[in-house]
Formats: C-alpha cells, structure tokens, sequence
C-alpha cells in the first residue's frame, strides 16, 4: 500500500509508533535518541524513513504520529517533504501529523523561508514545531514534547484524543481568519 | 655583502617562523654547524636575525645562497601560494630522449638570461626526480624583484609542471617557453586546475590516491555493517530506508573510494547556458543569449565536502557528474556551454 493510512492496522497494547520522516539521518537519529531517553509509561518505537512511501513488505505497527523534519538550510529537504505528504491518507491530518523544522537559526544559511513552512503547515492543517535539532537542550525539551504528543496520538490519555490537541494546539497560535 | 643583498638576507630570515627557524637553517646548510652554536636562538626575534645576517655577511653569502633559503622557506609553506598546473606534450614523432638534469637547468638558465639580461635562476632538486626553481624577474634596465618570484616545481620524468600563481602575467610565455625547449618538448598547455595545496595537485595529477579497487565479496562489507549498526543502536529506532542508505553509501564509494580525498579548497563553474525554468516563462527564460553566471564551491576540503553530500542527506547519490568529475579530467576551472 502506498499510502499511509491511520487506522489501517489494531494498534497494539501500550504501543505508540512515530514515524519521523527526513533526509538529514543523523538529525532523526539524535532526535530519536533522545525521544527514547524520556521517561515513559507507554512503549515506544521510533521509526526513521528518508522519504514516502515506505517499503511495503515490511511488518510495521500502527503508525500514531507522523513527523516530517524540514531543514531550512535545504531545500532538497523541504522538497522531499512535500512529494512524501503526497502518501498519507487524509484523515491522518486529523491531529497525527506534525512538521518540525530544524535550523532557524542560523539565519545566513536558510534557503528555505520560514513563510513557506508556515504556509505548508496551514495548508495541511497541522502543527507547526521550530527546533534547532543540533543544539542538545532545545532538542531534548522538542523530544519531551514529542513524547507527548505521541502519546496523546495513541490514545494513551484518557479524556485527550489527537482532534483535541490539535484544536487545543491551534487556538493558542495566531487564530487565521482566512482560513474559514 | 652590498645592500642589497643584505637587506634581502634580512627579509628572507625574517620571514621564517622561530619555530622552525633551526630546522630550515639546518636544510639550508649555509652556516656551518660552529656558527649556529654561537647563535642564542632563545633572544627575541629582530636580535636573532641581525647576529644571523653578520655571520652570513662573514661568509659572503651572495643572492644565490639567499634566493636557496627562499626556496627552502617556501617549501616549507607550499600552501601560501596558489600553483597552477601545466602540461607539457611533444610532437608525435618525437624521439624520447633521456633526460639529463643538467643540462635541463643550464638550457633553462640560457633562455631566460638571453631574453633577459637580468633575471635570477636558483634550482633545488627534491625527490622524486623532481627540481624546484626560482626566478625572480628583471628588465634590460632593472635588476631583479628578489620579492616576487616565481616558484616552479618541475617533475622530470613527467610533463607536469606547477607553476606559483604571480601577477606578472607578461613572464608566463617566457617562462613556458624555457621549459619546453629545455625540457624538449614542444608545447605547454596551462590546465584548467588549481589550489594551494601542491601535495594535493601532485596527487590528483600523478594518480597517487587510492580510488576504487574491485572487490568479488561485494556482500559481505555490507552485512557486517548492517549488524555493527544493529547492535551500537536502540533496537527501539527502526530505519526504513535501510537499503536505500546502503545503496548511497555504495555508489559513494565507488565514486569515491576509501582514502582520505586530496584536499582542495574550490571549483569554479562558468555558465554560459540559457536560462531554463520550471516556472511560466519570466523575463529571464524569453532570452535568447545565455545567461552569464559564475558558480563558486569553496570548502575547507571540498572533495571530501561533496563525499559526505549524499550520505548526510543533503543531495541524491549519484551527485551531478560535473562535480564528481574533478579528480578524473583534473580540473577545478569550467567552462559550461550549451551543446
């Protein structure tokens, strides 16, 4: 199957799954590093993929959250990106998918502007999350976060489902009135 | 010693780090080892250099002996200049002739000096059969600039010739000229590659980096990778592209190799190809001449930058072959044209 579709498999017990989705493997690696170093009661599993679609002869679990990693610095980053959202199924943007952009910065090396990832956010309806991956602290407290979130995906918080952390998530950006 | 002279010697032994002042003394093999021991090498500098050029002027040291230091001194930091790579070819008929070193030096030396009634020529032999020269350049009327030479490194059982970058751009068909006749050959084309590192240029021109050798157990280095990965990592982290990662890595490899890259700092492209774009036809794109524009790579070590380009996620393995065709056609100057 080429597309990624949420609700394609039964999720499996106190597993939450994230797939982090970008080009630059050592960003994803330390990120994922330090995603596992959280103290966590649900059982996680990172998977790191360059691009979609993913192989399909693999046996994977449920997919829960989907985060894709721009890096300004690149634009071949941000075009990966774009052809991959092309293999996920609309309704993983009901709060499963979030974008995280890296290296913001360092201004002089950004060939991607930040009005374009905004842009791209807005149009797929998700979160947008800035991060400088390299720095260890701001990568540490972005993992906390992600954690979180994955775990709200999964469904591991009672009362928390992934529509109302997005909701919640996008009422404390700036409301856009031009998207109603 | 007269004034000139001295004030020569000065400037080249002032020039030499203290560091490394007893070590280029030594290869100069001037001063005898007597005179060194009355030096106190621990005063400050401007005291040192002034006993040094009094033991020089005792033992007249002549521009010869200081334009040997200078070359010696210049040895010593190749990477403060920036060498050209040129190449010599003789006419297909030719005889090869065995080469003799002295006559190459006494013929060069003949040339200039006929063109020129002032120009100093001073020659060091390396290993590696090859002779370092120095010329510095005079007029009929003026004696020589002893503070702009020209440096030339010439491998003789090559027809390789790295020649020091100098704004004196009217002494390079002179220069080219003695090289050929002395070395008996017939022409000297100036290759479009250059760097300040010399050991760098030595290495690409004379193939003497190890580039890709053909392996029958192709497979194994992979599986054994795979597992080196398999255990340093959290088997919680899953890699979906594994084979795509391997893929890359191979096809750098090959393009490639295993060795450390020799070091250079730029490559250059020239375009001169009309502008093309995806977009809807702009101003740009209706033009029908090209589009001048100059692409500039500069890196601390740009082989091994455009090496790690594929594996570190940045762009698509194989990378374009206009970069990866630097070591094999020995250029780092384009000119790109449409066909």
């Amino acid at each position: 199957m080429s597309v990624l579709r949420p609700q394609d498999q039964l999720p499996g017990l106190n597993a939450a799954t994230i797939l982090l989705v970008g080009k630059e493997d050592a960003l994803l690696q330390r990120l994922a590093d330090s995603m596992l170093r959280e103290d966590c009661a649900s059982s996680l599993k990172v998977h790191l993929a360059h691009s979609l679609p993913l192989p399909s002869d693999v046996n994977r679990p449920r997919i829960d959250l989907i985060v894709f990693v721009i890096n300004l610095h690149s634009k071949y980053s941000l075009q990966n990106v774009e052809e991959s959202l092309r293999h996920v199924d609309a309704t993983f943007f009901l709060g499963k998918v979030g974008f995280l952009v890296t290296g913001a910065g360092r201004d002089s090396h950004c060939s991607v502007h930040r009005s374009t990832v905004l842009k791209l956010a807005r149009a797929y309806r998700s979160p947008l999350l800035f991060c400088d991956l390299e720095v260890e602290g701001f990568r540490v407290s972005m993992a906390q976060r992600l954690v979180r979130m994955l775990q709200v995906c999964a469904g591991h918080v009672p009362g928390v489902s992934a529509l109302s952390l997005l909701s919640l998530l996008r009422s404390s950006e700036n409301p856009c009135l031009e998207d109603l | 010693m007269d004034e000139i002279v001295a004030e020569f010697v000065k400037r080249t032994i002032l020039k030499i780090p203290m560091a490394e002042m007893t070590t280029i003394l030594k290869a100069w093999d001037f001063l005898s080892e007597n005179q060194l021991q009355t030096i106190n090498f621990r005063k400050r500098k401007e005291s040192l250099v002034h006993d040094l050029v009094m033991l020089c002027e005792e033992k007249h040291a002549s521009v010869n002996d200081a334009a040997l230091l200078d070359i010696i001194y210049t040895q010593f930091h190749q990477h403060q200049k920036i060498w050209d790579v040129f190449q010599m070819t003789k006419e297909p008929g030719e005889d090869i002739d065995l080469f003799d070193m002295k006559q190459f030096k006494s013929s060069f030396k003949k040339i200039l000096q006929r063109a020129l009634k002032n120009v100093s020529v001073t020659f060091r032999d390396t290993e590696e059969n090859a002779v370092w020269i120095r010329i510095a350049w005079g007029t009929q009327y003026k004696k020589p600039n002893q503070y702009k030479p020209t440096y030339v490194v010439y491998y003789s059982q090559t027809p390789y010739v790295f020649i020091s970058s100098s704004r004196l751009r009217s002494s390079i068909p002179l220069l080219g000229q003695a090289l050929t006749v002395a070395s008996k050959h017939h022409r000297i084309v100036k290759m479009d590659f250059r760097s300040r590192y010399l050991d760098s240029l030595k290495a690409i021109v004379f193939k003497q980096y190890n580039q890709t050798f053909e392996t029958h157990n192709a497979s194994t280095p992979l599986q054994e990778r795979n597992l080196e990965l398999d255990i340093n990592m959290d088997s919680r982290i899953i890699h979906e592209n594994i084979i795509e990662k391997d893929r890359v890595q191979r096809v750098t490899q090959e393009i490639f190799g295993d060795s450390p890259q020799p070091r250079l700092e730029f490559a250059q492209y020239k375009l001169e190809t009309k502008f093309k774009s995806d977009l809807n036809r702009g101003i740009l794109a209706e033009r029908k001449e090209p589009l001048r524009c100059l692409v500039k790579f500069s890196s601390p070590n740009l082989l091994e930058a455009l090496k790690s380009l594929a594996p570190a996620g940045i762009a698509d393995a194989p990378l374009s072959p206009l970069l990866t065709c630097i070591p094999q056609k020995r250029m780092n100057y384009f000119k790109i044209k449409d066909k």
